[in-house]
């Protein structure tokens, strides 16, 4: 009694989810499937498993709701051993997403929905409010949708379908198998965002299963990396695998170009912005120079009435009366947009730097190609220093 | 066109007769239908994901069929005496090979997706079973009835050689009497009326496996 009633912070460490040395050999075979994996998932965050086919993500996906029964090792939930209760019972606990959805043709969308629902024992009424609600939630016309059979569905419908079928029941935990590998790209990538949306108010604990690394960087809160019988080469925040990959193996597996998709995950408002003189609407020639003269550069900012940078002006180009001198500054950059975004628009001026300006609009600062470089060798450092400082802990 | 004025006046005349042993004959067929169909889900199911059993059960179920029908007939007379019986034993027995391999067919067909998917859900094996892998193989099961009903139809003709009943007593009573008055029209009787049953019944199965397959699986 006395250890369950510890400090409030032990008791929210508890893992939603705990395997622990769980190993799968597939009858007939003598490599294990999954080796001896321990691995511990948190509420409320969506764990990728990442890793080359055949590498054993769906076995250890499966394992979970004991769609295959683990040869040795425990899985808990809530700290509750699973491993030997009624597996029917377990699944009706846990969603289940596969690539092939597997939907009943035979039977409605609502009632595919409604499927654990109506197992668990809820009423009509209740499991009917409650497919509407999710044929809502995953963006489908309940009244268009409700009572069409899946064979007039798109594929992408499907999978919405699939998804709110996993809910059915409000399940705690998500388990999902290369959810939206069989959709072309660009639906694919509307499915991503709208899961995120949905998972950002729904906070369910997700295990998601996918062999596309990208996919895995944009949809983890934390990603495993997997190598050959499961076992995990790197386990951790996209932000800190793509600045610090631990090896080789890891390193050849996010690819090239990995530096560059770090920077998703740096915002504008982390960088020391660059200051730039600025000279306001209708300021004379004279108080240009001064500006520049105090700062010692070559260009400033021009501003209009709301202090919004419109134009670029260059010493030289101060005595013009043309009200077209300079260069336009282009687009803006706000202090919540990615450091991705950022690169975007510099490639895109013809100065290599672009203004920043706050929620009203008003000029901030500037960023230059050398500050992202700065922010990726942080993000680099600090990486390093994390794994530097857990060795030295262990 | 005087024979076939003939052979309707024969029937005109005989007509409650022959209606007697059409319902006669559609009957045993009913009942061996019926039967061989409980009996063939219930084995497809169970053999249908064991192998060994899957091609031994399929093998036996086949090799019936060669077994001329006559001998088969007759064979049974020493367990169940004469009469319906051992026709409708015969009888039953090929019925079963379509209708099992039908069952056998159409549970492969069902899509791993969908029957890994209820597991997933939570479905025990029987409620995949009944609500999920037989609903979709329903439409290729009765697919087999319907092949078994045509086959049964036809063979059935032969129960009157071991004492049953049946539209088989005109071709039979037309044979033994050949060349003396209506014969002829008796035997056509038989055989028309026969395969009349065969279209009927087939018609019949065809509205019931529409309305008994679901309304998502319907083209
Ligand atoms: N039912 C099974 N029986 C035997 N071996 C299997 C079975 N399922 C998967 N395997 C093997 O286990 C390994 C891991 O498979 P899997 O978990 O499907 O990998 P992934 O999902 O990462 O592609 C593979 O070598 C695969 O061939
Ligand atoms: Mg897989």
């Amino acid at each position: 009694m006395t250890t369950e009633q510890q400090s409030p912070g032990q008791q929210a460490r508890e893992p939603k989810i705990r395997l622990d040395k769980v190993g799968k050999t597939y009858p007939g075979t003598k490599v294990a499937a999954v080796e001896e994996l321990s691995l511990d998932i948190h509420e409320g965050e969506i764990l990728v498993l990442v890793g080359p086919s055949g590498c054993g993500k769906s076995t250890t996906l499966r394992l979970i709701n004991r769609m295959i029964e683990p040869s040795g090792g425990r899985i808990l939930l809530d700290g509750e051993d699973v491993t030997k209760v009624n597996p029917d019972k377990l699944r009706r606990r846990i969603g289940y997403v596969i690539q092939q959805i597997g939907l009943f043709p035979h039977q409605t969308i609502a009632q595919n929905i409604e499927t654990v629902p109506r197992m668990l024992g809820w009423d009509k009424q209740k499991a009917k409010a409650r497919s509407e609600e999710l044929l809502g939630m995953v963006g489908l016309d309940p009244e268009r949708y409700r009572d069409s059979y899946p064979k007039a569905l798109s594929g992408g419908q499907a999978q919405r379908v699939g998804v709110a079928r996993a809910l059915g029941a409000d399940p705690d935990i998500m388990l999902m198998d290369e959810p939206f590998g069989a959709i072309d790209p660009i639906t694919r990538e509307r499915l991503q965002n709208e899961f995120l949306r949905l998972q950002g108010e729904l906070r369910k604990t997700i295990v998601f299963v996918t062999h596309d690394i990208d996919e895995a960087i944009k949809m983890g809160d934390k990603i495993a990396i997997l190598g050959e019988r499961s076992t995990i080469r790197q386990i951790d925040t996209p932000e800190r695998i793509l600045a610090y990959p631990v090896d080789d193996f890891v390193d050849d597996f996010i690819g090239t170009g990995s530096t560059i998709k770090g920077l998703n995950f740096l915002k504008v408002s982390s960088l020391a912005l660059t200051d730039y003189p600025t000279l306001e609407p209708g300021g004379t020639a004279e108080a240009g120079r001064a500006a520049l003269q105090d700062t010692g550069r070559e260009w400033l900012v021009q501003l209009d009435e709301n202090r919004t940078p419109v134009r670029w002006i260059h010493a030289d180009g101060l005595d013009s009366a043309d009200h077209e001198r300079g260069e336009p500054v282009g687009d803006l950059l706000h202090s919540q947009d990615t450091l991705f975004h950022a690169l975007e628009l510099m490639v895109q001026s013809a100065s290599g730097e672009t203004c920043v300006v706050d929620d009203a609009g008003a000029f901030v600062g500037v960023v230059r190609m050398a500050d992202l470089a700065k922010a990726i060798r942080r993000a680099q450092y600090e990486a390093r220093m994390h794994y530097e400082q857990m060795e030295r802990q262990s | 066109m005087e024979n076939i004025t003939n052979w309707f006046t024969y029937v005109n005349d005989n007509f409650e007769y022959i209606l007697e042993e059409t319902i006669n004959h559609a009957r045993i067929v009913l009942i061996v239908i019926a039967l061989a169909t409980v009996t063939s889900v219930l084995l497809g199911v169970l053999i249908q994901r064991r192998p060994v059993a899957r091609a031994v059960v399929l093998a036996l179920s086949g090799i019936v069929l060669t077994i001329p029908s006559l001998a088969l007939f007759a064979l049974f007379i020493p367990v169940v005496g004469i009469g319906n019986p051992p026709a409708m034993l015969a009888l039953y027995l090929y019925a079963l090979m379509p209708v099992l391999r039908n069952t056998v067919t159409g549970l492969d067909s069902v899509s791993p997706a969908v029957v890994e998917s209820a597991k997933g859900m939570g479905m025990s094996s029987t409620q995949q079973l009944l609500r999920v892998r037989l609903p979709l193989a329903w439409p290729v099961i009765m697919a087999g009835v319907r092949i078994s009903s045509l086959m049964t139809v036809g063979i059935a003709a032969i129960a009157i050689l071991v004492g049953g009943d049946g539209l088989g007593s005109y071709i039979q009573g037309g044979l033994t009497r050949f060349g003396l008055p209506n014969s002829e029209n008796s035997v056509w009787a038989g055989v028309v009326f026969t395969v009349l049953l065969g279209l009927v019944l087939d018609i019949a199965f065809a509205i019931f496996q529409r309305f008994s397959t679901p309304r998502g699986l319907r083209a």
